[in-house]
């Protein structure tokens, strides 16, 4: 693995409202490098992710050197510096689950996706990530996509349930014209 | 302060609250194992080489941060610590290039020595390795993380010292890797290139880009003059390179080493450091009477430069247009020197011999060249010249004790100290007192600017002028007086600012080990060069003085202005966003 986080191509520029949450986020803790994590934390949720020109204005805004900024959103897995899909998409590999076959219906995933853990769909709609124990132990292999809890998912379940993702997706995007 | 007993290896000892049990140790002359640790700068306990056995405590203790508690029973090399190293190290070394016969460090590597402390035979593992590749970006330093077995002594110095923070432990586990900001490469990112990360590093994780190949090409040459100039501060430090004690003073030495490697002329930075006294003090006389900008910023040390450039940009009016002496030393080489000799300066071959890694990306600024010809063809760090007369075969300790060659080899002693935080300043002091008032100084050693505080302050009586300098070294201290100049609060007329720690003798080219007490050394050996000078004063040296006559003019001239002077460029601290690099 090499650079494993600089390699996506340019992100598309934020959006004015984005924008707007940013500067609120920055000016909140301006000068505060103690306050890193909480800002880059609000950062990520006003933008949705962290790429490297809203690191930079953290480290600007916060006083901490961009090295630092990036050593810290590269060392926490709650930070991401990849956009997230419309569906987020968390498979759960901890030991109860590993052992129930989740490595199974990750591989599944990644091929009817045709992306890796930690990549996010070309048309923006998923994105997959593995995550250590939702808590659901009894339940497992488990993703959760957004808010929704999937339950001993079997491999060969995994194209009809994206199948219907793809299709709240389509008629979402309809809705809005 | 209350004392602390306890035993240390059935021996009892007596230590003030808070030592570590690695400072005890040493104490009752017991030397603890360590490879993470640098005094002072880096004591994270990270590397698990030093561990120790405290009776009660359920784990192994890292001596290197442990505080000494009464009573307390401390082994050092019981079968448990023992085992436990070679274990620690056998990790270490799992995913470690085994390549130390080509290695930069090869028998200068502290991973070497520890491994060897330790009594390790055998490395039982072979793991996965990294993938991360070498970073090759800068004319000065090369990172390897392969090599790098993350102390974290470089982020450390670069944080702590120079205030810089080039570089940070980046990613988590495995992955983890001491890089740049977004893993963009150093020559990307606001790298002032001082090259102290390559002075701590115990591995060959971290160096110089080594040009002594380049320097061999143009020596065997016949078409090619090659000269050669000696910063100040490689004169109390080379012989480091040859087991002489720190301070050494082998000024005669190094020049008969380097006429044995070949050079046509062995010629001494030192003159231009005399000149530069007479470039920047007018400029400085200019300013005061013409209004400013002050304070007056030096421009001789090229780390500096790069962290002005990057980190206070809006500062760029106070630096001094002057180059440094190494730059002036080539331009005048390529000029004056070939015209007085009568050889096509196409010809001329300059090389630098400098305690100093950022001198390469100085000497390849695409604006030194003002002569029609690059100023400096390539420039040799200490280490790199103690590795070519070792390949020379040159037996350094005992070559006779020679002199450089003239013109462009006289100097005062004004000129060695610039080796040395506040040299410049003092150098500056002592021309421009007897210039402005016409009287000789009554002392001219001026102790104030001297020694090893973070921030020194001088002011001396001009002819009803009371000039106030300011001096600092290390960029950590150049931050503080900088953030004061932002704020207007900069009340000195003078600042004279040095990168690296010591100023040049403690530079990131000098030889490995330099620590505090060998800066200090070298510190005090470079004030007995001054003191051994015939002339101690840069305006009293009389091939400055041909030099104006027969070529400048006079100072700020025509011809300096276009030789010996320089422009900056404010430059950014990372590129913003993905694909705005390079």
């Amino acid at each position: 693995m090499t650079h494993p986080a600089c390699c996506e191509a340019a992100p598309p520029g934020l959006s004015g409202d984005q924008q707007a949450a940013l500067d609120d986020v920055i000016e909140k803790y301006r000068n505060r490098p103690g306050a890193l994590i909480s800002a880059l934390h609000e950062a990520q949720e006003a933008v949705g992710y962290l790429p490297r020109e809203v690191q930079v204005r953290v480290a600007e805004g916060l006083g901490v050197p961009p090295s630092e900024v990036f050593g810290v959103v590269t060392f926490y897995a709650l930070f991401s510096t990849k956009p997230k899909g419309r569906f987020k998409i968390s498979l759960c590999k901890g030991t109860a689950c590993y052992v129930r076959g989740a490595p199974r219906v990750l591989e599944r995933l990644e091929r009817e996706l045709g992306i890796e853990a930690g990549d996010t769909t070309g048309d923006g709609l998923f994105s997959l990530d593995v995550v250590r124990c939702l808590g659901a132990c009894g339940l497992g292999p488990v993703i959760t996509v957004n808010e929704d809890v999937h339950a001993r998912l079997k491999p060969n379940r995994v194209r009809s349930l994206l199948e219907a993702y793809r299709r709240a997706g389509h008629e979402d995007r309809r809705g809005r014209g | 302060m209350s004392n602390i007993s306890l035993t240390i290896d059935r021996q009892r000892v007596e230590v003030e609250r808070g030592t570590t049990l690695l400072q005890a140790a040493e104490k009752l002359g017991i030397h603890i194992p360590t490879l993470c640790y640098l005094k002072d700068i880096n004591e994270v306990g990270a590397c698990r080489v030093c561990v120790v056995e405290v009776k009660g405590a359920r784990v192994l203790q890292a001596a290197c941060v442990t505080p000494a508690a009464e009573g307390m029973e401390v082994s050092t090399n019981s079968p448990r610590v023992l085992k436990a190293r070679r274990h620690t190290l056998e990790l270490i070394l799992s995913d470690h290039p085994m390549e130390c016969l080509t290695c930069i460090r090869n028998q200068n590597c502290e991973l070497q020595s520890v491994a060897e402390a330790v009594g390790l035979r055998e490395v039982r593992y072979q793991g996965k390795t990294t993938s991360y590749g070498e970073d090759t970006s800068t004319p000065s330093i090369v990172r390897n993380p392969a090599k790098c077995v993350l102390c974290r002594r470089c982020i450390s110095v670069c944080q702590k010292v120079q205030g810089v923070s080039a570089i940070q432990a980046q990613e988590r586990g495995f992955d983890t890797v001491v890089a740049p900001a977004f893993h963009l490469p150093l020559g990307e990112v606001a790298c002032v290139l001082c090259g102290q990360c390559s002075l701590v590093c115990p591995t060959g994780a971290i160096h110089e880009v080594n040009q002594v190949d380049e320097v061999w090409a143009a020596l065997a040459d016949p078409a090619r003059h090659v000269v050669v100039q000696t910063a100040p501060a490689t004169r109390v430090s080379v012989g480091e390179e040859f087991g002489l004690p720190p301070g050494s003073i082998v000024t005669g030495k190094m020049v008969a080493a380097l006429r044995r490697l070949g050079f046509d002329r062995v010629f001494d930075t030192d003159f231009t450091a005399d000149l530069t006294i007479m470039e920047e003090g007018h400029e400085l006389i200019r300013r005061v009477k013409e209004g400013g900008p002050l304070p007056l910023f030096t421009s001789c040390s090229p780390g500096w430069i790069k962290f002005i450039e990057h980190f206070y940009p809006g500062l760029l009016p106070h630096l001094s247009t002057c180059k440094s002496p190494q730059q002036m030393f080539g331009a005048l080489a390529k000029t004056y020197y070939a015209e007085k000799a009568g050889i096509d300066p196409a010809s001329i071959y300059v090389v630098s011999i400098m305690p100093c890694t950022a001198k390469k990306f100085e000497a390849a600024r695409p604006e030194m060249s003002s002569s029609g010809y690059r100023d400096v063809d390539a420039v040799l760090t200490t280490r790199e010249l103690g590795r070519m007369l070792r390949e020379a075969g040159i037996d350094f300790n005992v070559l006779p004790e020679e002199d450089y060659d003239a013109p462009l080899g006289i100097s005062t002693g004004a000129a060695a100290i610039f080796g040395a935080t506040g040299g410049v300043m003092e150098a500056a002091l002592r021309t421009a007192y007897e210039v402005i008032t016409g009287r000789p100084l009554a002392d001219i050693n001026i102790t104030p600017v001297r020694g090893l505080d973070g921030i020194k302050e001088a002011s001396v009586p001009l002819n009803g002028l009371t000039l106030k300098a300011a001096v600092s070294h290390g960029l950590g201290n150049a931050r503080k007086l900088m953030d004061l100049a932002v704020e207007g609060k900069a009340d000195y007329h003078f600042i004279e600012i040095m990168c690296c720690p010591g100023g040049c003798i403690g530079g990131g080219g000098q030889p490995i080990p330099t620590d505090i007490g060998i800066r200090r050394r070298r510190l005090e050996a470079i004030y007995g060069v001054d003191e051994r000078m015939a002339l101690r004063k840069s305006h009293e040296n009389p091939a400055v003085t041909a030099l104006y006559q027969e070529f400048l003019g006079e100072p700020l001239g025509h011809r300096s202005h276009e030789l010996l002077h320089t422009h900056y460029i404010a430059r950014e601290s990372v590129p913003r966003k993905e694909g705005a690099g390079k």
